[in-house]
């Protein structure tokens, strides 16, 4: 999926917007793709993720991850494994819990709060920044 | 068996402790031992959150021997095996579920798969000896909020749950915003003490008209606005108003849920479960609410609120007595439903 993606900048004015960029992110996934979300609490990493397993066809309700590090859902075009690494310190401590496993695998991995562990992320991971903007409900994607 | 008791060891392993119950008869606690709690860091060296299977394998034969010691028996004197074999952190579950059909296999006895959020309501059998279903169920931990209906022993039917963020990891992550640190149920429910609950206004999230389905995700965001916009306009922020209010919003719309599914279902108790049990204003007000319409409220003590292996033996037992039992090929389910 990497080479359809540049690296750029992209403004998201709303929810909606939001949406359509999830979905676009979910329509371009092929197995073993590997997503990486950065950026504060309250940012939309989350948000953005249910739109992206929305777009693979997941019918089940996705929650956070957090508390359990990795949730797994299967009623999608593609399986989805959504990594949230908040309480994690590090890249060997998603080794331990054999993370790595899952980016060679079936299905579409994201991994939000991955610059906690970028030293384990696979190369051809897409890294995508998410800031707030001084608009309310904006926000600013940086794609890399 | 011991002096004539039926013997359950209960083993819990699904996120970050590794930890043993053992029961006499189902009911009676004769040992709660919690990895967190004992000194096995010593000898491995530092303290690891137990996310990784790794610690979970190096504490489970200490934290076994040193339930079996604190209940006075021996591996011999136990008749049943009951461990979670879900929902949690598969690496995690998978130690447990090893761990049980080892022993089992190797002392010949029943072993019964939990769902850890059985466990969670079992709980309060182990605390409340009288209790029986049919109740409804308010479970609040730092992974799950839900309201159940709890029909008879281990059959329960989910009514609702977080379509985002638990509300412990509401608690957790707001209170990392306004600076209160970790771990944020005790900070924020301290610090609210000294707040004002009506200073800061958060939206009551109750979603569409008759779910019991939460949404606590916009709290962050919501916290993070307000203290920029006092920043903004040169205000000093009160920590402990905020806290208050945000608290207020996230335990006003669990009891009213709460209190909302009792009433449509006829229970007439609630049971809660959970490590967010334990905040005094969600007691407060749940016990408040529940007597307007004379229903009664359980909750365990918090040494049983939060994840131990009592409350699995616990579970196991009335499921073994209803002539449930798992086999050798039982796999932990990371993504188990109720």
């Amino acid at each position: 999926m990497k080479e359809t993606l540049q690296s750029k900048t992209i403004i998201l004015k709303n929810e909606t917007e939001t949406e359509a960029f999830g979905l676009m992110l979910a329509q371009n996934a092929e197995p073993g793709d590997v997503i990486g979300l950065v950026g504060d609490l309250g940012t939309g990493k989350t948000a953005l993720s249910k739109y992206i397993a929305r777009g693979l066809g997941v019918t089940e309700t996705v929650s956070s991850p957090t508390f359990n590090i990795v949730k797994e859902y299967s009623s999608g075009r593609l399986p989805l494994y959504h990594f949230d690494v908040y309480r994690l310190s590090d890249g060997e401590e998603l080794l331990d819990i054999g993370g790595d496993e899952f980016f060679d695998g079936d299905g579409l991995c994201i991994v939000e709060w991955a610059d906690i562990v970028l030293s384990v992320m696979p190369e051809d991971a897409i890294l995508i920044r998410i800031e707030y903007t001084d608009n309310d409900g904006e926000r600013m994607l940086t794609i890399c | 068996m011991l002096n004539g008791k039926h013997i359950t060891l209960g083993i819990e392993s699904s996120c970050d402790e590794t930890a043993i119950g053992i029961v006499a008869n189902g009911r009676e606690m004769l040992a709660n031992v919690i990895s967190s709690q004992i000194d096995i860091h010593t000898e491995y060296g530092g303290v690891v959150p137990e996310i990784a299977s790794r610690k979970h394998l190096e504490n489970i034969n200490a934290v076994i021997d040193k339930a079996l010691e604190e209940a006075g028996c021996t591996i011999d004197d136990v008749d049943l095996i009951g461990v979670a074999y879900g929902p949690g952190l598969v690496g995690a579950l998978l130690i447990g579920v090893a761990a049980a059909k080892a022993i089992a296999y190797a002392k010949d006895i029943p072993l019964v798969g939990v769902n850890h959020m059985h466990g969670h309501i079992a709980a309060n059998y182990i605390e409340h000896l009288e209790l029986e279903p049919p109740f409804m169920g308010l479970v609040v931990s730092g992974g799950h909020t839900n309201i159940i209906n709890v029909k008879e022993y281990n059959t329960c039917e989910k009514l609702g749950g977080t379509r985002d963020d638990a509300a412990g990891e509401a608690f957790d992550k707001v209170a990392r915003v306004i600076g209160l640190g970790y771990p944020g149920g005790p900070k924020v429910d301290k610090a609210a003490k000294s707040g004002n609950k009506d200073a800061v206004a958060f939206k009551r999230v109750y979603l569409e008209n008759g779910s019991y389905d939460f949404s606590f995700s916009g709290l962050k965001t919501q916290a993070l606005n307000y203290i920029n916009t006092e920043r903004q306009t040169g205000r000093e922020i009160n920590v402990n108003d905020l806290a208050a209010s945000f608290q207020e919003a996230v335990v006003e719309v669990l009891v009213n849920k709460a209190v909302g599914a009792a009433l449509e279902f006829g229970q007439k108790r609630i049971v809660m479960a959970g490590g967010v049990s334990s905040n005094s204003r969600l007691r407060e007000l749940i016990t408040e609410e529940a007597a307007k319409h004379g229903i009664e409220i359980c909750v365990p003590s918090p040494i049983l609120c939060t994840d131990n292996g009592v409350m699995i033996a616990c579970s196991a037992y009335y499921a073994h007595l209803k002539g449930e039992s798992s086999g050798y090929d039982m796999d932990a389910v990371p993504g188990l439903e109720f």
